[in-house]
């Protein structure tokens, strides 16, 4: 199976300018090229066989089975779980219990009191998950919007500062949790900040209030770049003569703002809104690795209570981690079709 | 200095600055700090000895107590300067502390024994940076084994969703089929089921297909994200279909169009997704959390987060492993920011 992949490959690689490139080509070439002429041969009888069209079938099959196996299957098998009880994992020695697990997780004298509820832990999640979510996503859209504005505006090395708002995105969520972790740990720069200006230190990780204070802020940190180019992207795409007529008239910048940037921009806004909102429901790796979920449950929130519910703890309460799920799942698909009605709409518009 | 003031505060009209620009300014140095400095923080703190590591308030730069190795000593001694007495100003070595008191001897002179009040001396310190902590890494704590983990489940991941996913994309873009639609829409709901409501389905069909703690468990199922079908499939609808029927023309098969035009003509997108991919392989934690339960399948992620639990005082090595986890990550975004960037925001992030 030997092949000649033109002269850049199979002369020795050359160590610098622009022939690098093309040997590294010539490299990937020469190892992808004979799997795919072997796989060629398997495609050309098919394709002799079900005809060109129908080939298409052979292109879709191992993207299929790995969504069927990995993303529709779950769905069906969410509910068989939901709806059995036991610690055992194989469906066959799992009993029906019906909607017992659903009833264990509702069962509440009032629902604004976790404490009045059988199962007051998804309580307090479901609860720190919607403060959260309210909190996180208010203060970070707030923020992006600003961040937006402000590097939207004729300034110097603007590639500089977006690349400076965007790259906690990139880092990975327990990096980001260690980090911060490691400033605001009791006898961390922070605090030793604190008591240098006489304000005096915290140890805020220990006071459920700070710590679950703390989780909005790092996530906030974490992923407002995101957002922000995003929303600078919207904004970009308004018409400068929109600006510029505005300017004629001489109306003053916050009449500018509030008349014509927020207006257009409204769709983009309401795009990163229902993200943000899809991401923040299923908040738990930073805060995970940041509090561990506590002190005690006030960092609790929902992703991280199946987790616990189902694999952390013993025994493993599958039906009840499933349960919850599926009720997760039903808020994420009401967010997720109002995103693609919102991103059809602005696409039709 | 003055030069560069003189740079940031010019405008684009060459106008005088407006009180908004200063705010604008004011605003953005400000996210340049809130931004940067926990990163050059951590940093700093990797190259700080457990001991300074303790030191509070802590000092911006890692420093190190002078030592010295002296004739019939078999350690290193520890370096003072004395503040008073009547060694005042001199730098001495310390043999042994005896409650307030401190014995120590004369470099000079390591035969004289002196006794010296711990009030009177100030250890001896010097900017040292503690790369001790990043070979202790690979030493004591097995980090080459993580990094292998994340690196071969990064590496694996990315190479089959990038075969699966154009694969998919080329069928959805270039072959009218039936059931095409119904395809598409199939790939439009797997994006409303994140792996995170699925867990427990997801556990059950990893563990009866035997993957549950091995690295595979962790590749296999994580291939199966649509965002990548979508970039994919905008992108081959670019392509004209008359390239595709001239190659028809010339007798090559449907495999080779998909491998020698389609593949090479989607590079862009191609390359948009590859990092998308290798990002989120390399950061996953929840679902490796879940399968890869035996310490020798951990990823970094999962060693980071175990080992700040387990090792509380240990800062030093912990600290460097952050920093060490984080780099590749560093290193893609500073030379690929550009595509970073637009994949993100083209695909909605994930």
């Amino acid at each position: 199976m030997t092949e000649t992949t033109g002269q850049g490959a199979s002369a020795p690689a050359p160590t610098h300018g622009r022939d690098s490139g093309a040997s590294r080509d010539g490299l990937v070439l020469r190892v992808v090229s004979p799997l795919m002429r072997l796989v060629e041969i398997p495609m050309l009888g098919l394709q002799r066989l079900l005809g060109i069209n129908r080939l298409a079938w052979v292109f879709l099959l191992p993207n299929l089975v790995l969504f069927g196996l990995f993303a529709f299957l779950p769905v069906i098998l969410n509910i068989a779980y939901a709806t059995t009880g036991g610690d055992n994992v194989l469906l066959a020695d799992r009993p029906y219990v019906g909607a017992r697990n659903f009833v264990t997780l509702t069962d509440c004298a009032s629902y604004l009191d976790p404490n009045s509820c059988r199962e007051d832990k998804f309580w307090r999640a479901v609860w720190n998950t919607t403060w959260f979510v309210t909190l996180q996503v208010g203060i970070m859209v707030g923020f992006s919007l600003l961040t937006a504005i402000v590097l939207n505006r004729e300034i110097r090395a603007r590639g500089f500062f977006r690349a400076v708002f965007f790259f906690p995105v990139l880092l990975s969520p327990v990096v980001v949790a260690l980090i911060w972790k490691w400033i605001l740990q009791r006898e961390g720069v922070l605090n030793a900040f604190l008591d240098w200006t006489g304000i005096g230190g915290y140890n805020w990780l220990v006071d459920a209030d700070w710590a679950f204070g703390w989780s909005v802020f790092l996530s906030v940190w974490a992923h407002m770049g995101f957002y922000t180019l995003i929303l600078l992207a919207g904004l970009q795409a308004i018409p400068r003569d929109v600006y510029e007529a505005a300017t004629m008239d001489r109306a003053s910048p916050w009449r500018v703002f509030r008349r014509i940037t927020l207006p257009l921009l409204s769709p983009t806004m309401l795009v990163v809104l229902v993200l943000a909102l899809i991401k923040g429901v299923q908040t738990f790796d930073e805060v995970y690795a940041f509090t561990g979920g506590g002190p005690g449950t006030a960092t609790t929130f929902i992703i991280q209570y199946i987790y616990e519910e189902g694999f952390a703890g013993a025994p493993r309460l599958f039906g009840l981690a499933a349960a919850a799920s599926l009720m997760v799942a039903g808020v994420l698909v009401v967010l997720t079709l109002v995103q693609l009605w919102l991103n059809r709409r602005s696409a039709d518009g | 200095m003055s030069r560069t003031l003189a740079f940031l505060t010019a405008t684009r009209g060459g106008a005088r600055l407006h009180w908004t620009d200063w705010a604008s300014y004011g605003y953005l140095f400000l996210g340049v700090f809130l931004m940067f400095f926990p990163v050059v923080w951590l940093v700093l703190s990797s190259f700080k000895t457990e001991a300074d590591l303790q030191r509070y308030p802590p000092t911006f730069l890692p420093y190190q107590q002078q030592t010295i190795t002296l004739d019939g000593y078999a350690d290193p001694l520890p370096l003072f300067e004395i503040t008073g007495g009547e060694h005042e100003g001199k730098i001495l070595a310390q043999l042994r502390r005896v409650g307030l008191r401190a014995q120590m001897v004369d470099p000079a002179d390591p035969e004289t024994r002196l006794t010296i009040d711990i009030g009177d001396r100030v250890p001896v310190e010097r900017f040292t940076l503690a790369t001790e902590n990043y070979s202790d890494l690979f030493g004591r704590f097995n980090f080459l084994l993580y990094f292998w983990n994340s690196t071969f489940i990064t590496v694996t991941a990315t190479l089959i969703m990038l075969l699966t996913n154009s694969m998919a994309a080329f069928a959805l873009s270039k072959y009218q089929f039936r059931g095409r639609t119904v395809v598409l829409l199939l790939v439009i709901g797997t994006l409303m089921i994140p792996q995170t409501v699925v867990l427990v389905p997801l556990f059950l069909i990893v563990t009866e297909l035997g993957m549950f703690n091995s690295l595979w468990g962790v590749i296999i199922p994580g291939a199966a994200t649509p965002t990548g079908v979508f970039l994919l499939r905008q992108y081959m609808l670019t392509i004209p279909d008359e390239i595709l029927d001239a190659a028809r023309m010339d007798k090559a098969s449907e495999w080779k169009i998909y491998w020698r035009i389609i593949l090479p003509l989607s590079a862009p997108a191609i390359a948009v997704l590859a990092i998308l991919a290798i990002m989120w392989r390399w950061n996953d934690f929840l679902w490796p959390l879940i399968v890869l339960t035996q310490s020798e399948n951990f990823t970094l992620q999962l060693a980071l987060n175990s080992f700040q639990g387990e090792l509380q005082t240990q800062w030093s090595a912990l600290l460097a492993m952050t920093v060490l986890t984080l780099l590749p990550i560093a290193m893609v975004f500073m030379f690929l920011q550009k595509y970073i960037a637009t994949g993100i925001a083209s695909t909605g992030g994930k």
